[in-house]
């Protein structure tokens, strides 16, 4: 969920009054956001850097406030006010509004070389802006927020924004080889060849992240203006030439990425958030794109679309009876301008350019629901008559579990992920022959495979409380994962759970006779009787590379291998950090559902 | 007579009950050890070191020799009674500085002997003691009278109750030793199960109580497809980030997907339909096929509801799991890389948010969780979304304790589902209401096989609607 920190003396003017922190809660809280801190820049500095770097930063008190992670519009602190200004029914939601230049209109012209890394590009002009170092800032930092979130961290789309006055247009986006392009960047002094740029930008702590986008491509997008002048290599820089400053009017905004719808939904929310500071507040001068194809489309597209939703849909999803007209009113709050039409049943939404977020009429049922207020909802049980059922693993499960601990054995809970070296290594096993599953991308060895058996997960709890009198005796009944062709099975994706019980006898003496107890006893619990006969068990004599020689039992029963049974071998032992004898049992239970 | 023997025979007459009364007077005072009582007889050992050395000087290595030699020469050489020349012809010789000492240790010695203790000073007892040669002894006198059942003739107390007792009936004359009830008993041997699988045994007891089914889990591995495509989260969507969510290197692709299915998510993700708009991106079939670690319970919700729209005619449901769940997230006192879910899914005809607040009530009720508060929030695959929130006394503010919402019709007609259905679904982890609810800090004393078996061995029952035990004081620390 993306923060927003925003001022809180600014907020407050911008809504026209002030509210306690608590009372501001209560407002958030109703409104689907959450007051999730409260602090200032000086406070922020000292926690993450000491007092002593704190010391001359600002003591302004800061909100931080969490934001649904599909309400773009609400990322920065001029899209909070106007929803909430809307939402308190103080402001009418403004109408947005795409116009024609007087003069020529700024073209952007995408060539074909972009078609590999990143095709599409959307663009617009804010003109005659007023910043203020506030208004600046908040222009700034909302299009970072835009970055982190809908952009995917610039891989979907990225924002270039440029003085107008210091370029001339038309302007080309093209694709060009590393070498091949040189421009002065935001922020250095001189020149440099792209290439130069992806290695000084390598130690960057901000912009290193971007660079994988387009580090391996053969070409890296850039923009010219008419002079060959740069505007940005998207998605890392733009170029200092045409950087914006507090003193900017007029702005060309472009919007390049891989993603054509988003790049569009982040354009129109830049300029529908900050058009209210143009001279035309809330309008916003066309640009015109033109694609490789040679078709011309006319951005920001602030398209406003008509939904129709019946009263009594929204009144029977929510469980509310409120009027048409009522229902109209509570979406009218929620930025969606809505009015009875038709039978006096139907009601007409128009969907504004800033909530690209609302793509279904569930969503417009849950807005009229929070503007209802979700808490004001009455609560009523369902007449939903059913019958419940256990899945019988997990009835099997929790049978054997409680008669596990009757019969003196502690039950242990360990993970399902667990390196390489548990299941194979240190239980005397090559990897290839545990068909283990294998994880792609663990940030640590503890995470590399799903675990094949449960054996090392106890020999561990084990060797984590040695310091706890013997004998120790513990069992775990859990799932272990194995990869598995059979394309039959109802999973379809090459890997199987089995449920295993496992339990481990560790005392001075081995116990052989206390786990081969306990499997007599799992056996008489499970209603399997002695013998060799079909629907009996019996144990033979086996090996493994886990268990000491001579001191290891194969468990057939029902007609089928279901586990082994054993001293282990003193080179596991060690290999867990165990100094006694200890003896094991492991049996797949799938077998006696 | 021998002092224990008194302290013995006082202490068995106090065992028979109320023969005497005996009140404990202890003393202390000082004795002299064994090397004490040497040294007050023979001297010091460095006064017989400095006695053995002649005139004309002792080899070092021959003064070594002498039974006083190793301690009584350093302390000599510090008091600085003798020397020694390093340079003698035929090694080290130690000769005697002063022609006479005073031995003062024996000295003092010998005053402690005499009962005279008191004349030391503090430092020099003291010192005497570091030198082993003194010890502070407590003496233990008892001032004895007559008890209450004086008798001079004992008879021993019986301790135990014995089968011969019974038949003979013995045990009406004789007088039984008291039990000590503030001592503790001897705990049973037994087993003992994990305190969080007890919750996890109480929450499948009150679904099972509210009639709800529980759907098969047991596939930690799952295909994107059904951990997010299926769920209307789109390919671009950060929890599908490597950074979030455990991929599989083998096997790294599902093989098998149901294709007629498939084709309705990916048109209504690329294209919209059933009413929506969709996401409109380009949906790619392989990006469907990778595999991971199920990043919630939601995949087999999905696959119950999908197996669910295909049996006609449709009939209402009430299911849950619980079951674990994987997330490549960074780790913390709270966050593991795998924790358990809880999910409750009802799918009928014409279900409100009003229903689904209805039945959280109640399933919250069940946890002893009445104050309830809902918060608009959102989650990729319901909508409506509501956080539900708890009023959490001890912590004296609404704390989250689970996550709710109606699953998308982009999500349920896909599968099959009539168009008038609607699923309303619930989900919390196992690990946070158990933390609190044990005050339990870090995840790794409640989880995993760090946990301490005592904490096993000791926790109590688990009955989620009796009222919580005090916090453990080690949390106000």
């Amino acid at each position: 969920m993306p923060t927003v920190s925003v001022k809180r003396d600014l907020l407050f003017q911008a809504l026209g009054r002030t509210y306690t922190d608590e009372e501001f809660d209560e407002l958030c809280f109703e409104f689907g956001l959450e007051l999730d801190e409260i602090t200032s820049e000086k406070e922020i500095i000292s926690k993450e850097q000491g007092n002593v770097k704190a010391a001359g930063a600002s003591d302004v008190v800061l909100y931080k406030i969490d934001v649904p992670a599909n309400r773009y519009d609400l990322l920065c602190l001029e899209g909070l006010v106007r929803g909430l200004q809307v939402f308190k029914e103080r402001i009418k939601a403004p109408v947005y509004k795409r116009v024609m230049p007087d003069g020529k209109i700024q073209k952007l012209i995408i060539t074909e070389e972009t078609a590999k890394i990143r095709p599409f590009a959307v663009a617009a002009v804010l003109r005659n802006i007023k910043f203020t170092k506030d208004r600046y800032d908040s222009f700034i930092e909302l299009q970072e927020k835009l970055h982190q979130n809908i952009c995917r961290k610039r891989a979907l789309v990225a924002i270039g924004t440029h003085d107008l006055d210091t370029l001339s247009g038309p302007f080309t986006y093209t694709a060009k080889r590393p070498s091949d392009i040189k421009f002065k960047p935001l922020n250095k002094t001189k020149e440099y060849t792209a290439c130069e740029l992806m290695n000084i930008y390598k130690t960057d702590n901000h912009l290193k992240h971007y660079l994988h986008i387009i580090e391996n491509k053969p070409l890296y997008p850039v923009i010219y203006d008419s002079n060959g002048v740069v505007l940005s290599m998207p998605p890392i820089i733009n170029g200092d030439h045409s950087r914006i400053t507090v003193n900017t009017r007029n702005i060309f905004i472009e919007c390049t990425g891989t993603d054509f719808t988003k790049a569009k939904i982040v354009l129109d929310i830049i300029v529908t958030m900050f058009s209210e500071y143009c001279e035309n507040q809330f309008t916003v001068e066309a640009a015109e794109v033109v694609f490789p194809n040679g078709k011309s489309y006319t951005f920001p597209e602030l398209a406003y679309r008509k939904e129709m939703v019946r009263a009594d849909l929204i009144n029977k999803k929510v469980g509310i009876r409120e009027t048409p007209e009522n229902l109209a009113k509570l979406l009218t709050r929620m930025y969606l301008k809505s009015e009875v039409i038709g039978d006096g049943n139907q009601i007409e939404i128009e969907i504004p350019p800033t909530r690209a977020d609302i793509i279904h009429a569930c969503d417009i049922v849950e807005d009229a629901a929070i503007a209802y207020g979700y808490n004001n909802i009455q609560m009523t049980l369902p007449k939903t008559y059913t019958i419940a059922n256990q899945f019988p693993l997990n009835k099997l499960t929790e049978l054997l579990r409680y008669d596990m601990a009757a019969a003196g054995f502690t039950e242990a809970l360990t993970f399902a992920l667990c390196s390489q070296e548990d299941i194979a290594d240190k239980l005397g096993l090559d990897i290839s022959a545990t068909k283990a599953v294998h994880i792609s991308n663990p940030k640590t060895a503890e995470f590399q495979v799903a675990r094949t058996t449960l054996l090392p997960g106890l020999l561990k709890t084990i060797a984590a409380n040695r310091k706890m009198p013997l004998p120790l005796k513990l069992f775990e009944i859990s799932d272990i994962v194995i990869k598995d062709s059979n394309t039959e099975c109802i999973q379809y994706v090459g890997a199987k759970n089995y449920r295993h019980l496992c339990a481990v006898y560790y005392n001075k003496n081995p116990g052989f006779e206390i786990i081969h107890g306990l499997l007599d006893r799992i056996m008489q619990l499970l209603d399997v009787p002695p013998g060799e006969d079909k629907g009996g068990y019996v144990i033979k004599a086996s090996e493994g590379p886990a268990f000491f020689p001579g001191r290891c039992a194969e468990i057939f029963a029902r007609g089928q291998s279901v586990g082994k049974l054993g001293v282990l071998h003193p080179d596991v032992i060690t290999k867990f950090e165990l100094t006694m004898p200890c003896s094991s049992l492991e049996i797949n239970i799938g077998p006696f559902l | 007579m021998e002092h224990q023997a008194v302290v013995g025979a006082v202490k068995s007459l106090q065992a028979l009950g109320e023969v005497i009364e005996a009140e404990l007077r202890s003393t202390k005072r000082w004795e002299l050890t064994a090397e004490g009582e040497e040294i007050a007889r023979e001297g010091s050992h460095e006064a017989r070191v400095f006695r053995s050395i002649p005139p004309e000087g002792l080899a070092q290595s021959e003064l070594m020799r002498l039974p006083s030699g190793k301690v009584g020469f350093s302390k000599a050489m510090s008091n600085k009674w003798i020397r020694v020349d390093k340079s003698a012809a035929d090694g080290p010789r130690v000769f005697r500085v002063v022609d006479s000492m005073e031995d003062e240790v024996q000295r003092r010695l010998q005053l402690v002997q005499g009962g005279q203790a008191e004349k030391l000073g503090e430092k020099e007892r003291s010192e005497l003691r570091k030198r082993k040669l003194l010890a502070e002894v407590t003496l233990k006198t008892y001032w004895v009278s007559k008890g209450s059942a004086f008798s001079t003739s004992i008879s021993k107390q019986e301790t135990e109750l014995s089968p011969e007792m019974i038949s003979s009936g013995s045990w009406r004359d004789r007088p039984f030793k008291p039990y000590n009830f503030l001592a503790h008993g001897v705990l049973p041997d037994s087993g003992h199960l994990h305190p969080l699988l007890k919750v996890r045994s109480q929450f499948r007891q009150i679904f099972l109580e509210m009639g709800f089914t529980e759907m098969p889990t047991d596939n930690f591995i799952e295909s994107s497809f059904w951990n997010f495509d299926a769920l209307f989260q789109p390919q671009q969507h950060p929890a599908r980030d490597q950074h979030d969510t455990f991929f599989l290197r083998d096997p790294a692709e599902a093989l098998q997907l149901p294709m007629d299915y498939v084709q309705r998510v990916k048109r209504t993700h690329s294209q919209g339909g059933y009413g929506s708009q969709g996401y409109k991106y380009t949906w790619k079939l392989d990006e469907a096929r990778k595999n991971l670690l199920r990043t919630h319970t939601t995949s087999a919700s999905a696959r119950a509801l999908y197996r669910l729209a295909q049996k006609k005619p449709f009939t209402p449901v009430k299911y849950f799991s619980i079951d674990r769940v994987f997330r490549n997230e960074t780790l913390d006192a709270t966050h593991l890389a795998e924790f358990h879910q809880i999910e409750g899914v009802v799918a009928d005809h014409g279900l409100t948010l009003g229903h689904l607040m209805g039945i959280l009530r109640e399933f919250f009720t069940k946890l002893g969780i009445t104050q309830l508060r809902f918060k608009p929030a959102y989650n990729p695959y319901t909508e409506p979304s509501m956080e539900v929130f708890s009023y959490h006394q001890g912590l004296k503010k609404w704390v989250e304790v689970g996550n709710s919402g109606v699953f998308r019709p982009e999500m349920l007609l896909p599968m099959g589902l009539p168009e008038n259905v609607s699923v309303i679904a619930w989900g919390l982890s196992l690990e946070r209401p158990t933390m609190i609810k044990y005050g339990i800090n870090n995840i790794r004393d409640l989880v995993g096989h760090k946990v301490n078996l005592q904490m096993v061995y000791d926790s109590p029952l688990c009955r989620l609607d009796a009222e919580p035990r005090p916090p453990p004081t080690q949390e106000a620390a």
